[in-house]
């Protein structure tokens, strides 16, 4: 500290620093990137879907985003480390808030998964996502000396399951699906050996066979019908095209449609209200028939982009939290983007999970922003260290502390 | 802890490689996507563009009204009306079975009709054309129109189409020839004569209407609609106008063939009649009675009404007597006898025959109709009083021989006169064979059952209990016994006659026009068979008839006397056997000796054909030569 203090030029590069964090820029562009195609994606397919205004999800959606990115730059000036020592009470605030949902919450086609607040409707299970990855990472540095042991593996599971179980049973069964899948990155990056993996994929295995198999055949219904359908259709969408392979169906003649170029103000399937949910969960396919498979690459592209520095991130990390964090919000992404575009196409089951940053929706944008924000956190850190060690040559540097944040 | 955490170093070795992996797997669900990216949109492409067309675009048929039918001086026969009908539309009823059931009962309550019947029509509908809107109810009157699309909540998927429906301003009159038009069936969509029409269009189903329907049909126009995934109407892309089907000028003439149905209906109600041309075998008149109103098959029609309308009790109005009555002709047939003994050179047509009252052959007595001697006659003589004794005789000398069934087969009796009617029956000439055979299988019967005399005389084994014998043939020659003929064939071998034998065949047809009358396809002329008869042998019959109708003793004189145009015709009396009272017959050509038109009537119970037959004729001939029958009788120059 007496360092960075005693030099003048240092005091100057400090103030700079924060002011405007060590953002990763191709990880900004990415983000910029892929707002901006949801706001233009947004334009051309709401048109008509409130009558009179007809930017009205545009202007929600740049709302939610500027908000957003506000967040993820304090964030990113903000030491991601912090968050360590606060994982008991944003554990119990994901926990607390999910539970709030079924006591507060109002019912949206039959599942309840917001609650209302005044000027949007925040979804407790999207801000969960962003915590599990936090305090999971946090709770698995807290066993740092056992990581390969089972008491690890298992608590920290046990600890994913909790709020994976509460939103499924909301119902939201994409969201306690993301929830699985980063408590699997933060175990594989965590180093946890192969054989839990394999244990924990025969338990999940066998999961799968009780809810969909042996429960219902003893009369006990764990996923409703219409969960059930949405998982089983895409094997075969053409077995009941009017039905439940409905939406698979018009998300495919939507893509498929689109052409190498797209249709552009043609785009009848969105147009016309064939292609359901085309503001949120089957925004891609949107994207497919308006702008072909140029646009469509495009938005992967940017989403390739975005993942391919978040891994990145990952490496960079300047402690093995921020590397458990970063695992977790990679494959919180990741996650999404597979599943969310692979259902468009048809190689996945319809789930319900949104396309971050892409689907309209306030509480999902913001918590991707702020998981960005998070990323850049960690980047910057690490960025500030590197610099640290170029100029003091390798004394190690906690800028933001100096900084008295 | 802290310090575990920060001396860690970050980057193992191990967290490479597993970041690596991660890595990995998002390199390869990225490729995924995009191959899978690249099938759907750029090889598949315009297999979905076509889908998404399909999804978007409906087709709704525009119905094509029905060419016209007028008569030989554009009189409209039938004509079109536009109607309402109620349809359910396949993608708007209620799925839930529950609700859709309450709007089938709701829908009945309206419509008066039973709700398994509304189910029923439209559940079969739709089950044979899923996607186009099953018609629940043709022809709804407009207030009940009215009430459906006031109340769309109650009746949802129910809906109204205008739909062209027939019109019959005349009434019963010509109802037989028009025929009905009815929905094309599966069968007629396979036959190649109803080449673009489509599953629930409307074809002619009988009479002119399905004889003519290529042409009276119209081609459809089709509205081409965007509509969202709701189905509602988004924008119309397209419309095509339906065309009108042509205008069919019939050869009939309205004023005859209402003088004949009135003449036929103020008899004893049950018969027919027609009235043909005898140079071009064009029909200005083809009617039968009872008659029915042919707008009843412009709706579903109930088959109690069905019933009632075949009914004997009722006289079967919907039997087209003209063309598919079985009738003995009675002594009308005896031009048929003269014509194929004088060509057969059985008789010369000054050759006298003695007219004693009867003819015996073996234990058999023919006698004269009211026990009548002529004494010694010749041909002309024979046909003016119609003495069935000379005709017996005749009959008589031609058994053994076929002279008198193929002269009646060449004449056109006994055979479907190929009129442009597709409901035609041929009738019988009995022909030694036929009896025989029949008598042969009479045989076997009784042999294998055994009846008793009460079951051989209710005809268990059919009424063929003895061969053939001359006495067939005597019958035959009078038109009496088996044989079975109809107005318009006794019409045509009339004509056959008159005209130096040329056996017409009749129509109704005369050509196609388009909606202003300009004509734009003349039917085919009717064929015409020749017969080779001796000019001799034709002036006799002729002489015959004329004085039949002229000369004093003549069986029509006293009809047709007065009569200021000159007629040669032949009555008939045709017993029936039982009890049934005789049918009355008249066959007239007009005017002598340069014959123009030919008139059969027949009246089923009429009695003697002088009675009956033979004034129905004189109405119809008073019509045709716009004879004023009412100045005649103030002039003082009736009939006594």
């Amino acid at each position: 500290m007496q360092a960075a203090a005693s030099s003048p030029v240092r005091g100057f590069r400090d103030a700079a620093a924060v002011r405007i964090p060590r953002l990763d820029p191709l990880m900004l562009v990415a983000t910029l990137g892929i707002i901006g195609a949801s706001l233009y994606t947004l334009g051309t397919a709401t048109q008509d879907d409130v009558p009179g205004s007809p930017n009205y999800f545009v202007y929600r959606q740049l709302a939610y985003a500027g908000v957003g990115l506000l967040l993820m730059l304090l964030i990113a000036r903000f030491d991601y480390s912090r968050l360590r020592e606060w994982k008991l009470g944003l554990y119990a605030f994901a926990i607390a808030s999910i539970l709030m949902v079924y006591v507060l919450g109002y019912s949206a086609r039959g599942s309840r998964r917001a609650i209302e607040l005044p000027f949007f409707n925040f979804q407790a299970s999207e801000l969960g996502k962003l915590l599990l990855a936090v305090t999971l990472a946090a709770f698995m540095v807290d066993r740092l000396r056992r990581l390969q042991g089972h008491e690890t593996t298992s608590r920290i599971t046990l600890l994913a399951l909790v709020p994976a179980m509460l939103v499924i049973a909301q119902p939201d069964l994409g969201s306690g699906l993301v929830y699985l899948a980063i408590l699997v990155a933060v175990l594989f990056v965590a180093g946890t050996p192969w054989s839990h993996f394999a244990g924990l994929a025969g338990l999940a295995a066998l999961a799968i066979v009780l809810t969909l198999v042996a429960a219902p055949a003893v009369g006990v219904e764990l996923l409703k019908p219409y969960q059930k359908d949405r998982l089983t259709a895409f094997l075969d969408p053409s077995s009941n095209p009017g039905g439940r392979g409905y939406q698979i169906n018009q998300s495919l003649t939507a893509i498929g449609s689109g052409g190498k170029t797209g249709r552009g103000d043609d785009a009848t399937q969105t147009r016309l209200d064939f292609l359901p949910e085309h503001r949120t969960d089957f925004i891609f396919s949107v994207v497919g028939e308006e702008f072909g498979f140029v646009g469509a690459a495009l938005v992967l592209s940017l989403f390739a982009l975005l993942i391919w520095r978040a891994l990145r991130v990952l490496t960079m990390s300047k402690n093995f939290y921020g590397a458990l964090v970063a695992g977790g919000i990679t494959a919180m992404l990741m996650f999404q983007v597979f599943v969310n575009v692979g259902m468009t196409v048809g190689i996945m089951p319809i789930t319900g999970i949104p396309l971050p940053l892409m689907s309209y929706g306030g509480s999902s944008v913001l918590t991707t922003l702020m998981a960005i924000g998070v990323l850049q956190s960690i980047h910057a850190q690490a960025r500030e260290i590197a610099a640290g060690k170029q100029s003091a040559h390798g004394r190690p540097n906690r800028p933001f502390a100096a900084g008295g944040l | 802890m802290y310090l575990d955490n920060e001396r860690r170093p970050t980057l193992t070795p191990q967290l490479a490689f597993r970041v690596a992996v991660l890595g990995g797997v998002a390199l390869m669900f990225f490729a995924i996507i995009f191959f899978r990216l690249w099938y759907l949109q750029v090889l598949s492409g315009d297999t979905y563009r076509a889908e998404a067309r399909q999804n978007r675009v409906r087709e709704i048929k525009v119905q094509a009204p029905r060419g016209e039918i007028v008569d030989r001086d554009g009189a409209t026969l039938v004509d079109n009306r536009t109607g309402y009908a109620i349809v359910a539309r396949p993608d708007k009823l209620p799925q839930d079975p529950g609700a859709r059931g309450e709007l089938y009962r709701r829908l009945a309550k309206l419509l008066d009709m039973r709700k398994v019947r509304v189910q029923r029509r439209v559940e079969e509908q739709l089950d044979q054309l899923p996607f186009s809107s099953a018609i629940v109810k043709q022809d709804v009157p407009e207030p009940l129109v009215a009430y459906v699309l006031e109340r769309q909540d109650q009746f949802r998927g129910v809906d109204v189409e205008r739909v062209f429906l027939r019109k019959y301003p005349h009434g019963e009159t010509g109802a037989h020839l028009f025929g009905y038009v009815g929905e094309v069936s599966e069968e007629e969509l396979d036959d190649e004569r109803y080449n673009g029409v489509e599953p629930g269009d409307r074809v002619g189903k009988a009479g002119i209407e399905a004889q003519y329907d290529r042409f009276l049909r119209g081609r459809n126009g089709a509205a081409r609609v965007e509509v969202d995934a709701l189905g509602n109407l988004t924008a119309q892309l397209k419309k095509v106008e339906p065309v009108q089907g042509r205008q069919l000028r019939l050869s009939v003439d309205l004023d005859v063939q209402e003088a004949g149905q009135q003449a036929l209906g103020a008899g004893t109600g049950q018969g027919a009649f027609a009235v043909m041309n005898v140079r071009n075998g064009e029909v200005l008149a083809l009617g039968s009675e009872p008659s029915f109103d042919p707008s009843l098959f412009t709706r579903p029609l109930p088959q109690k009404t069905l019933d009632r309308l075949s009914a004997e009790e009722f006289g079967k109005p919907l039997y087209n007597r003209a063309i598919q009555g079985g009738y003995p002709t009675g002594s009308t047939f005896k031009l048929v006898t003269a014509t194929a003994a004088l060509e057969g050179g059985v008789l010369t047509p000054d050759e006298i025959i003695h007219d004693g009252g009867s003819l015996t052959v073996g234990n058999v007595t023919f006698k004269n109709a009211g026990d009548a001697v002529y004494g010694p006659i010749a041909l002309r003589q024979a046909l003016t009083v119609s003495s069935d004794v000379f005709f017996y005789t005749l009959g008589r000398e031609m058994n053994g021989t076929d002279l008198l069934q193929s002269w009646s087969r060449r004449l056109g009796v006994g055979r479907e006169t190929g009129i442009d009617l597709p409901e035609e029956l041929p009738g019988r000439i009995p022909t030694p064979a036929w009896r025989n055979r029949g008598h042969r299988e009479f045989n076997r019967c009784v042999e294998r059952r055994d009846p008793s005399d009460t079951e051989i005389f209710q005809g268990v084994c059919g009424f063929f209990s003895r061969p053939w014998s001359v006495g067939d043939n005597i019958n035959l020659a009078v038109g009496q016994g088996d044989i079975a003929a109809n107005p318009l064939q006794m019409a045509v071998a009339y004509a056959a006659i008159a005209n130096d034998g040329r056996v017409l065949r009749p129509r109704l047809g005369l050509r196609i026009e388009d909606a202003t009358g300009r004509a734009l396809q003349q039917l085919e002329a009717p064929t015409a068979r020749r017969l080779d008869i001796d000019e001799a042998h034709r002036q006799a019959i002729i002489d015959g008839l004329r004085a039949a109708a002229s000369a004093p003793g003549g069986t029509s004189t006293a009809v047709f006397e007065s009569f200021p145009i000159p007629i040669a015709g032949k009555t008939g009396t045709a017993e029936k056997g039982g009890y049934r009272p005789d049918q009355s017959w008249y066959v007239a050509l007009a005017p002598y000796p340069d014959f123009k038109y030919v008139v059969a009537v027949t009246d089923e119970a009429g009695g003697f054909g002088a009675d009956t037959a033979a004034p129905m004729a004189r109405r119809i001939l008073a019509e045709l030569f716009s004879v004023d029958e009412q100045r005649l009788v103030e002039g003082g120059t009736a009939p006594d």
